[in-house]
C-alpha cells in the first residue's frame, strides 16, 4: 500500500511562505511527478512528505494514517537523493544492508535481501567496493537498491538523475520505469526537467511558487494546460504564446500554438517568417523564427526540411490544436 | 599569470624555509645540547659543544621520579582529550547540521574564552577546586585541560562536519537512524580524519599546557609540565638538569608530533584549502 493524502500542506520559512497551501491525492502504486522551475517548492514538497521538514500547517496522511509529525523513518517511506547519499566509509553491500541493520533485522534474512536488490539493480559484481569506487549510474543504482531493501508504502527521488550525463540518464530513465512496473509500489519522482516527467509519469503535479498549477496525466497537461504557466512550461520546445490581432479574432487574450502544430511552407502559408536559427537535431529541425505581426515563434520541421539562418518560410497553424487563454492567464475552454 | 619559479627562487625560499625552521626549533635544540653538558658548563654562556655526560639524565631520574609525571601527562592528556570529543561531537553536530541564526555568535563566545588571560580567572578556579577538593587530582586536572581546550576541539570538528553533506544524515534518518545512531554509525566513521587531527593537536596541547598544571597540582597529580618548573625551584636554578627534564618532557610529544605530522597539517588546514 502507498496512498498518500496532503491536506493544507504548508511551510513557512521565517516570512517566506514556501508552500502556501497544498492538496494533493496519490492513490497507490502511482507514478508521480512534482515538476516545475527552480524554487517552485517540489522539492520541499517531497522534503515535507519524507519528514525532512516540519510543515507549518496541514496534514500528511500515509495509508489513511496521519503522519504529519512522524519521524521520517516511521512513514514507511525510503528515499533517493540527488547527491545518491551514499555513505563512503561502507561497502556497497553495507550500504544497501543499512536500512536492515537500522531495523535490526536478522543477519541471513539481510544477505538474502541485498542479494536480491543487487541481482535486480545489476549490482552483485560491485557488492563489496565503495561508493568510490563505482560510476554515477552505479552509485545511483546503489542509492535505489538501498530503498528497495526496506520494501516502503512509496519511493521519493529528489532530482536523481540530475548528476548524469545525457545519455546515461537515458538509460536510467528505463530502469526507474522499469523498476515501477515490477514492483508497482507508489513512487514520487522530483525533476525540473519535463521530458523525464511525460515519459516516466501517470500523474503529473505541475508546480510554480508553491502553488500547484495542474494535476494530471502528461497527455492532459499536454493537450489541455490549465493555464500559461503550464502550457508554457510541459513540451519542448515551449508552446508560443501570440498576443494582440490574432489573439483577439480568437476572442482570447493570448493564443497558444505547440511549434509541432505548425506546418512549414517555402510557398504559402498563414504567416511569414525568416528564420533567426535553424537547430538540425537528425529527426527533426527546430526553427527558431522572426514572424512578421507576430515576432519570435518556434517551429518544429522534420529533419528533411532544409532550412537555414535568412531563410523566408511561410507558417500555418493547425486551428484545431490552438489554445486559448483570458486575461487572467487561464484556459478558455472549446 | 602563472608564476614562474627558477631554480634560483627555489634555492633561495629552501634557505629562509630552513633559517625560520631553524630559529624556530633552536630552543628546543639548544635545551637537548645542554642537558648533556655539566652544570658550570651550561651557565659558562653560549656554546654548542657540549662535554657529553648523561649525568644530568641519570640525576633527574634517579632524585625524581621520571615515571610518576610521565604517567600524570598521559593520564591527564588522553582523559581530557577523550572528555572533550565527548562533550564536542555532539556540539559540532548541533552546529554544523542543525544552526539556528545565533550559532556564529555561540562559537565566536567560545572561541573569545580562549582570548582571555587565564590568570584571570585563577583565584576564583583556585577556590573551586579547593573547596571540591580537586587540587592535585588527576580528575580535577583533567576536567581543567578539557574545559581550556574545549572551544579549539568544537571549532575544529565544526568545520570537518561542515564538510559533510547534510544528505548523507538524511538518508541515515530515512533509513531508520536514530540521532545516536547517525552520529555512530554515519557521522562519525566519515569524520575520522577530521576527529583524528583534533584528538592529536587536542593531546598536544594537553600535553603542554603549563599555566593550569602547575597551579593545580603539587606532587599527586603533576604532570611533566610541573616536573620541568620543580627544578627552577626551591634549591635555585639548575639549567643543564632543567634541560635534561625538558627533552625527557618533550621527546614523547615530538614523536608523536613527527609521526603524525602529515595528519596534523590536513587536520589544521582543513576548509582552507582544498
Amino acid at each position: 500500500m502507498g496512498s498518500i493524502t496532503l491536506k493544507n500542506v504548508q511551510k513557512h520559512f521565517g516570512e517566506a511562505k514556501v508552500i502556501p497551501s497544498v492538496d494533493l491525492e496519490i492513490t497507490d502504486g502511482e507514478f508521480v511527478v512534482f515538476v516545475g522551475p527552480s524554487g517552485s517548492g517540489k522539492s520541499t514538497l517531497l522534503r515535507l512528505i519524507a519528514g525532512l521538514e516540519d510543515v507549518s500547517g496541514g496534514s500528511i496522511t500515509i495509508d489513511g494514517k496521519d503522519v504529519t509529525e512522524a519521524a521520517p523513518a516511521a512513514r514507511g517511506l525510503a528515499m533517493v537523493f540527488q547527491s545518491y547519499a551514499l555513505y563512503p566509509h561502507m561497502s556497497v553491500r553495507k550500504n544497501i544492508a543499512f536500512p536492515l541493520k537500522m531495523a535490526k533485522m536478522e543477519q541471513s534474512a539481510i544477505d538474502k535481501k541485498v542479494a536480491d536488490a543487487a541481482r535486480i539493480l545489476n549490482l552483485t559484481d560491485y557488492l563489496e567496493r565503495r561508493p568510490g569506487q563505482l560510476s554515477g549510474g552505479q552509485r545511483q543504482r546503489v542509492a535505489i537498491g538501498r530503498a528497495i531493501v526496506r520494501e516502503p508504502s512509496a519511493f521519493l527521488f529528489d532530482e536523481p538523475l540530475s548528476n548524469l550525463d545525457a545519455a546515461l540518464r537515458g538509460t536510467m530513465r528505463l530502469e526507474i520505469s522499469d523498476l515501477h512496473n515490477q514492483l508497482k509500489t507508489t513512487m514520487i519522482y522530483v525533476t525540473h526537467d519535463q521530458i523525464e516527467a511525460m515519459t516516466m509519469a501517470d500523474k503529473i503535479v505541475v508546480l510554480n511558487r508553491g502553488n500547484i498549477e495542474q494535476v494530471g496525466s502528461p497527455m492532459d497537461l499536454y493537450n489541455t494546460p490549465r493555464n500559461l504557466f503550464v502550457a508554457g512550461f510541459i513540451g519542448s520546445p515551449r508552446m508560443n504564446l501570440i498576443e494582440g490581432e490574432y489573439a483577439q479574432a480568437k476572442n482570447a487574450k493570448t493564443a497558444g500554438i505547440r511549434p509541432e502544430h505548425l506546418t512549414l511552407s517555402k510557398e504559402s502559408g498563414t504567416w511569414k517568417g525568416t528564420v533567426s536559427v535553424a537547430e538540425h537535431l537528425g529527426a527533426d529541425t527546430f526553427l527558431h523564427l522572426d514572424v512578421d505581426g507576430i515576432g519570435k515563434m518556434t517551429a518544429r520541421a522534420s529533419g528533411e526540411f532544409g532550412a537555414h539562418h535568412g531563410d523566408t518560410v511561410y507558417l500555418t497553424p493547425d486551428e484545431t490544436r490552438l489554445h486559448r487563454f483570458d486575461d487572467k492567464g487561464l484556459r478558455i475552454a472549446g | 599569470m602563472a608564476r614562474k619559479t627558477t631554480t634560483q627562487s627555489k634555492i633561495v625560499w629552501t634557505v629562509i624555509a630552513w633559517v625560520v625552521a631553524l630559529v624556530i626549533f633552536f630552543p628546543i635544540l639548544y635545551a637537548v645540547i645542554t642537558s648533556f653538558k655539566t652544570e658550570p658548563e651550561a651557565i659558562d654562556g653560549f656554546s654548542l659543544i657540549p662535554s657529553g655526560t648523561f649525568e644530568n639524565y641519570i640525576t633527574v631520574q634517579t632524585q625524581r621520579d621520571y615515571f610518576k609525571p610521565f604517567m600524570n601527562s598521559v593520564i591527564l592528556s588522553i582523559g581530557s582529550t577523550i572528555l572533550a570529543l565527548i562533550f564536542a561531537i555532539p556540539a559540532a553536530w548541533a552546529m554544523a547540521f542543525a544552526p539556528t541564526k545565533r550559532t556564529k555568535d555561540v562559537l565566536m563566545w567560545m572561541l573569545s574564552t580562549k582570548m582571555m588571560p587565564a590568570v584571570a580567572v585563577l583565584l576564583p578556579i583556585y577556590i573551586l577546586f579547593r573547596n571540591f577538593g580537586l587540587l592535585d587530582t588527576r580528575i580535577g586536572l583533567t576536567i581543567m585541560l578539557t574545559l581550556i581546550n574545549l572551544p579549539i576541539v568544537v571549532w575544529m570538528l565544526y568545520t570537518y562536519f561542515r564538510e559533510i553533506p547534510g544528505e548523507i544524515l538524511e538518508a541515515a534518518r530515512m533509513d531508520g537512524a536514530n540521532l545516536w545512531k547517525e552520529i555512530v554509525y554515519v557521522l562519525t566513521p566519515m569524520a575520522v580524519p577530521g576527529i583524528a587531527s583534533t584528538l592529536l593537536l587536542n593531546i598536544i596541547l594537553a600535553w603542554n599546557e603549563a599555566f593550569w598544571t602547575i597551579q593545580l597540582s603539587t606532587t599527586n597529580a603533576a604532570p611533566l609540565t610541573a616536573f620541568i618548573a620543580s627544578f627552577s625551584s626551591p634549591q635555585g636554578l639548575f639549567w643543564a638538569k632543567l634541560s635534561a627534564a625538558s627533552t625527557m618532557a618533550i621527546a614523547p610529544i615530538l614523536i608523536l608530533g613527527w609521526f603524525s605530522q602529515k595528519q596534523l597539517v590536513r587536520g589544521l588546514t582543513f576548509g582552507a584549502v582544498k
